[in-house]
């Protein structure tokens, strides 16, 4: 299979400006700064590229949005990959970051940008360390700073590094943590593409969007798109982790069908195991039963189409022998922790759902929890500042909509094991100092 | 999970309700000449904030840098990023709340973060996290967290050892995680992620044997803890 991103991934030395260039490196910069920006921009369009990040929105579009003229741009990368089971970002920074900052590079080119950012995750530390290395590298070669190569196009990048928030992978979160502030979600509208990064108007890309971006200028939009299918063009790093036995990233051309990157790829469940259900896009999408979702391609359309979503495309594989309120609750605690608490929907809903799921957990529930729960879900999806809400309540609302039998024999179980049986007993009546018990308390 | 830390109301991060104090006056800015700052974290956080377009950009990178000299946010080094940043302690310490890798109350040398989000879980990271807590959890040495998803999930169950990944981890590793640290060690050089190579079939390339580069690998260079980077290390 084709690969672009991952080509000579374990090259050793690759993250230095030298073997990068032995390998065909910084070759498309020279070709795209001798096109006009928007050549550049054409390119990107036609090649159908989508944000690898989460939302799948076209980056040449993206890049379009931002206004013309002479004023301050600014572009950021988003490195802060923290959707549990996503990885891909941390290998391509790690083992070939000058892939990013050249792809980056040419965006910022595109967009008329001068100042960019990427925004890595704090606990990166070794690949901002490598990245900090690659920028320096890539200044001392002319690649960034003022007129690169002899172009008029200028363009400074600073590594920024966060200290760990979930919440800061959200865009306009991203922004104001940047800004220095408390990682809060915005309002949209105005989008970034208007009024980002000090109020300028800010393209912001994933670490793989960006890293596409020199095979489609190397290549050709044309030859580029070739690899995938219509509407997913490109190849795919997915990463793919949980209950496999050869959990890692693999770079996929979109559109082949799942069960060959689980079953083959990734090696299948483990000995004695079978595939109860899986995350298609990382935990925050709706899961998908073996049988729903092995036998469908890989790309935007399919997985949008079995109800569930690429995202950022990381696969949580979940094997028969973990209990789904397990999975549930671990789902729910993690967006309940992260929840920034500025809009009600998301602080309330996630806190509620743990709540309830640590009934359900512990036997204090009734099967009609269960429809609470999913309500809940609903009345969270689509009412939230940003998507972090609807993170927890697109994969609970699915877990318990297609596994309510194992749920409701959990209830049962754990009800059996506190001693409360099917019937419920009667309550012991609430006594209050000095009351007689016969009159009542009034 | 019985040995976590945790607040009244369950939860690991402190609540949203903490009693202030409502009758004392907000602190202003605090005077430059009455707070006297460290001169190389002084000048750490004046090359921060030459970096960008507004100086409040670099309050994160600052605190991290006040957190490496002083081992933790304490209110003291609050106060000196404020000063030199010219903010409100108020503003700093909304910040260094928020983000949980920045500790506001007095912590142990040794930072271990076990990851026990949903793919480590499946693998059985709640185990090994109980048993970072029974065997180190004592020490003093180790502060020991339970963390979110740090984005290495191919390596689960894995934990972020004073910010080097290693894993996959058994139970047994513990204790050797204990002694390389306590011996100044590179942490289980074997499983550190570093030297791992892609588990993609089309992009294998022979790496190098882990052995033979057991002294870490050989970029970027390692920063030494409770030291404050000098301006000059950053462009």
């Amino acid at each position: 299979m084709t690969k672009l991103l991952f080509a000579n991934i374990d090259e050793p030395d690759l993250n230095t400006i030298d073997v990068y260039r032995r390998h065909g490196g910084y070759e498309a910069l020279p070709k795209a700064l001798k096109m006009s920006r928007d050549e550049v921009q054409a390119q990107l369009e036609s090649s159908e590229l989508r944000g690898r990040g989460g939302a799948g929105f076209s980056m040449g579009k993206k890049v379009s949005f931002l206004p013309h003229g002479a004023m301050d741009k600014y572009l950021v990368c988003n490195a802060d990959e923290s959707e549990p089971g996503a990885f891909k970002d941390r290998e391509l920074i790690q083992k070939n970051p000058h892939q990013l900052i050249e792809g980056l590079i040419i965006g910022a080119y595109a967009a008329d940008v001068n100042r960019s950012f990427i925004y890595i995750r704090g606990e990166y530390q070794y690949q901002a360390d490598i990245l900090d290395a690659a920028v320096k590298q890539a200044e001392a070669a002319g690649y960034l700073g003022e007129r690169i190569l002899g172009s008029d196009h200028t363009l400074s990048l600073v590594v920024h590094r966060g200290a760990g928030a979930y919440i800061c992978g959200e865009e306009t979160a991203l922004l104001d943590s940047l800004e220095g502030k408390r990682g809060n979600p915005r309002l949209k509208p105005p989008f970034p593409a208007n009024q980002g990064l000090y109020q300028g108007p800010t393209l912001v890309n994933n670490v793989e969007t960006l890293s596409n971006v020199p095979h489609i200028i190397r290549m050709g939009a044309k030859a580029w798109a070739e690899h995938g299918v219509q509407n997913s063009t490109g190849t795919k790093v997915v990463s793919v982790s949980g209950c496999v036995r050869n959990p890692g990233n693999f770079e996929i051309e979109l559109g082949i069908p799942t069960r060959d990157l689980i079953m083959g790829l990734a090696g299948g469940p483990r000995e004695g195991c079978t595939i109860k259900f899986f995350f298609p896009g990382g935990s925050s999408s709706p899961v998908l039963t073996a049988e729903e979702g092995l036998d469908i391609p890989y790309d935007f359309d399919s997985m949008a189409k079995a109800g569930s979503m690429l995202g950022s495309g990381s696969i949580i594989v979940v094997d028969d022998t973990v209990p789904v309120v397990e999975v549930a609750k671990k789902v729910a605690k993690f967006y309940a922790h992260e929840s920034c608490g500025k809009c009600s929907p998301c602080r309330e809903g996630t806190n509620w759902t743990v709540k309830m799921l640590e009934r359900v957990d512990t036997g204090e529930a009734t099967p009609m929890d269960l429809d609470i729960i999913a309500s809940v879900q609903d009345q969270i999806i689509g009412h939230c500042l940003c998507v972090l809400g609807d993170s927890m309540a697109m994969p609970i609302g699915s877990l318990v909509r297609k596994f309510r039998a194992e749920f409701e024999e959990h209830i049962e179980r754990a009800r059996e094991a506190r001693g409360m049986g099917v019937t419920v007993p009667e309550p012991e009546p609430v006594g209050i100092a000095g009351a007689d018990p016969d009159v009542g308390p009034y | 999970m019985a040995r976590v830390q945790r607040y009244p109301d369950g939860s690991r991060v402190p609540p949203w309700d903490r009693a202030v104090d409502l009758t004392k006056e907000p602190a202003p800015v605090p005077e430059p000449a009455v707070t006297p700052v460290p001169e190389d974290l002084r000048r750490t956080i004046e090359a921060y904030m030459s970096k960008y377009p507004d100086r409040r950009s670099a309050v994160i990178p600052s605190l991290a840098a006040a957190q490496r000299h002083y081992g933790w946010c304490s209110p003291e080094a609050l106060d000196q990023v404020a000063a030199v940043m010219r903010l409100t302690p108020a503003y700093v310490e909304s910040i260094a709340t928020f983000y949980d890798m920045f500790e506001t109350e007095p912590k142990p040398a040794h930072d271990v973060y076990v990851c026990t989000n949903i793919s480590c879980s499946l693998l059985g990271a709640d185990e090994l996290f109980e048993h970072f807590i029974e065997t180190l959890g004592d020490e003093g040495d180790f502060n020991i967290r339970a963390f979110e998803c740090m984005g290495a999930c191919d390596i689960g169950p894995m934990a972020s050892v004073d910010g080097v990944y290693v894993g996959p981890l058994e139970l047994d590793d513990v204790a050797a995680i204990a002694n390389d640290v306590r011996d100044g060690r590179p942490v289980l050089s074997r499983k550190q992620l570093a030297h791992r190579a892609a588990a993609d079939p089309g992009a294998a390339v022979p790496v190098p044997d882990p052995d033979t580069m057991a002294a870490g690998p050989p970029m970027p260079p390692e920063r030494g803890r409770g030291e404050a980077t000098s301006p000059e290390d950053e462009p």
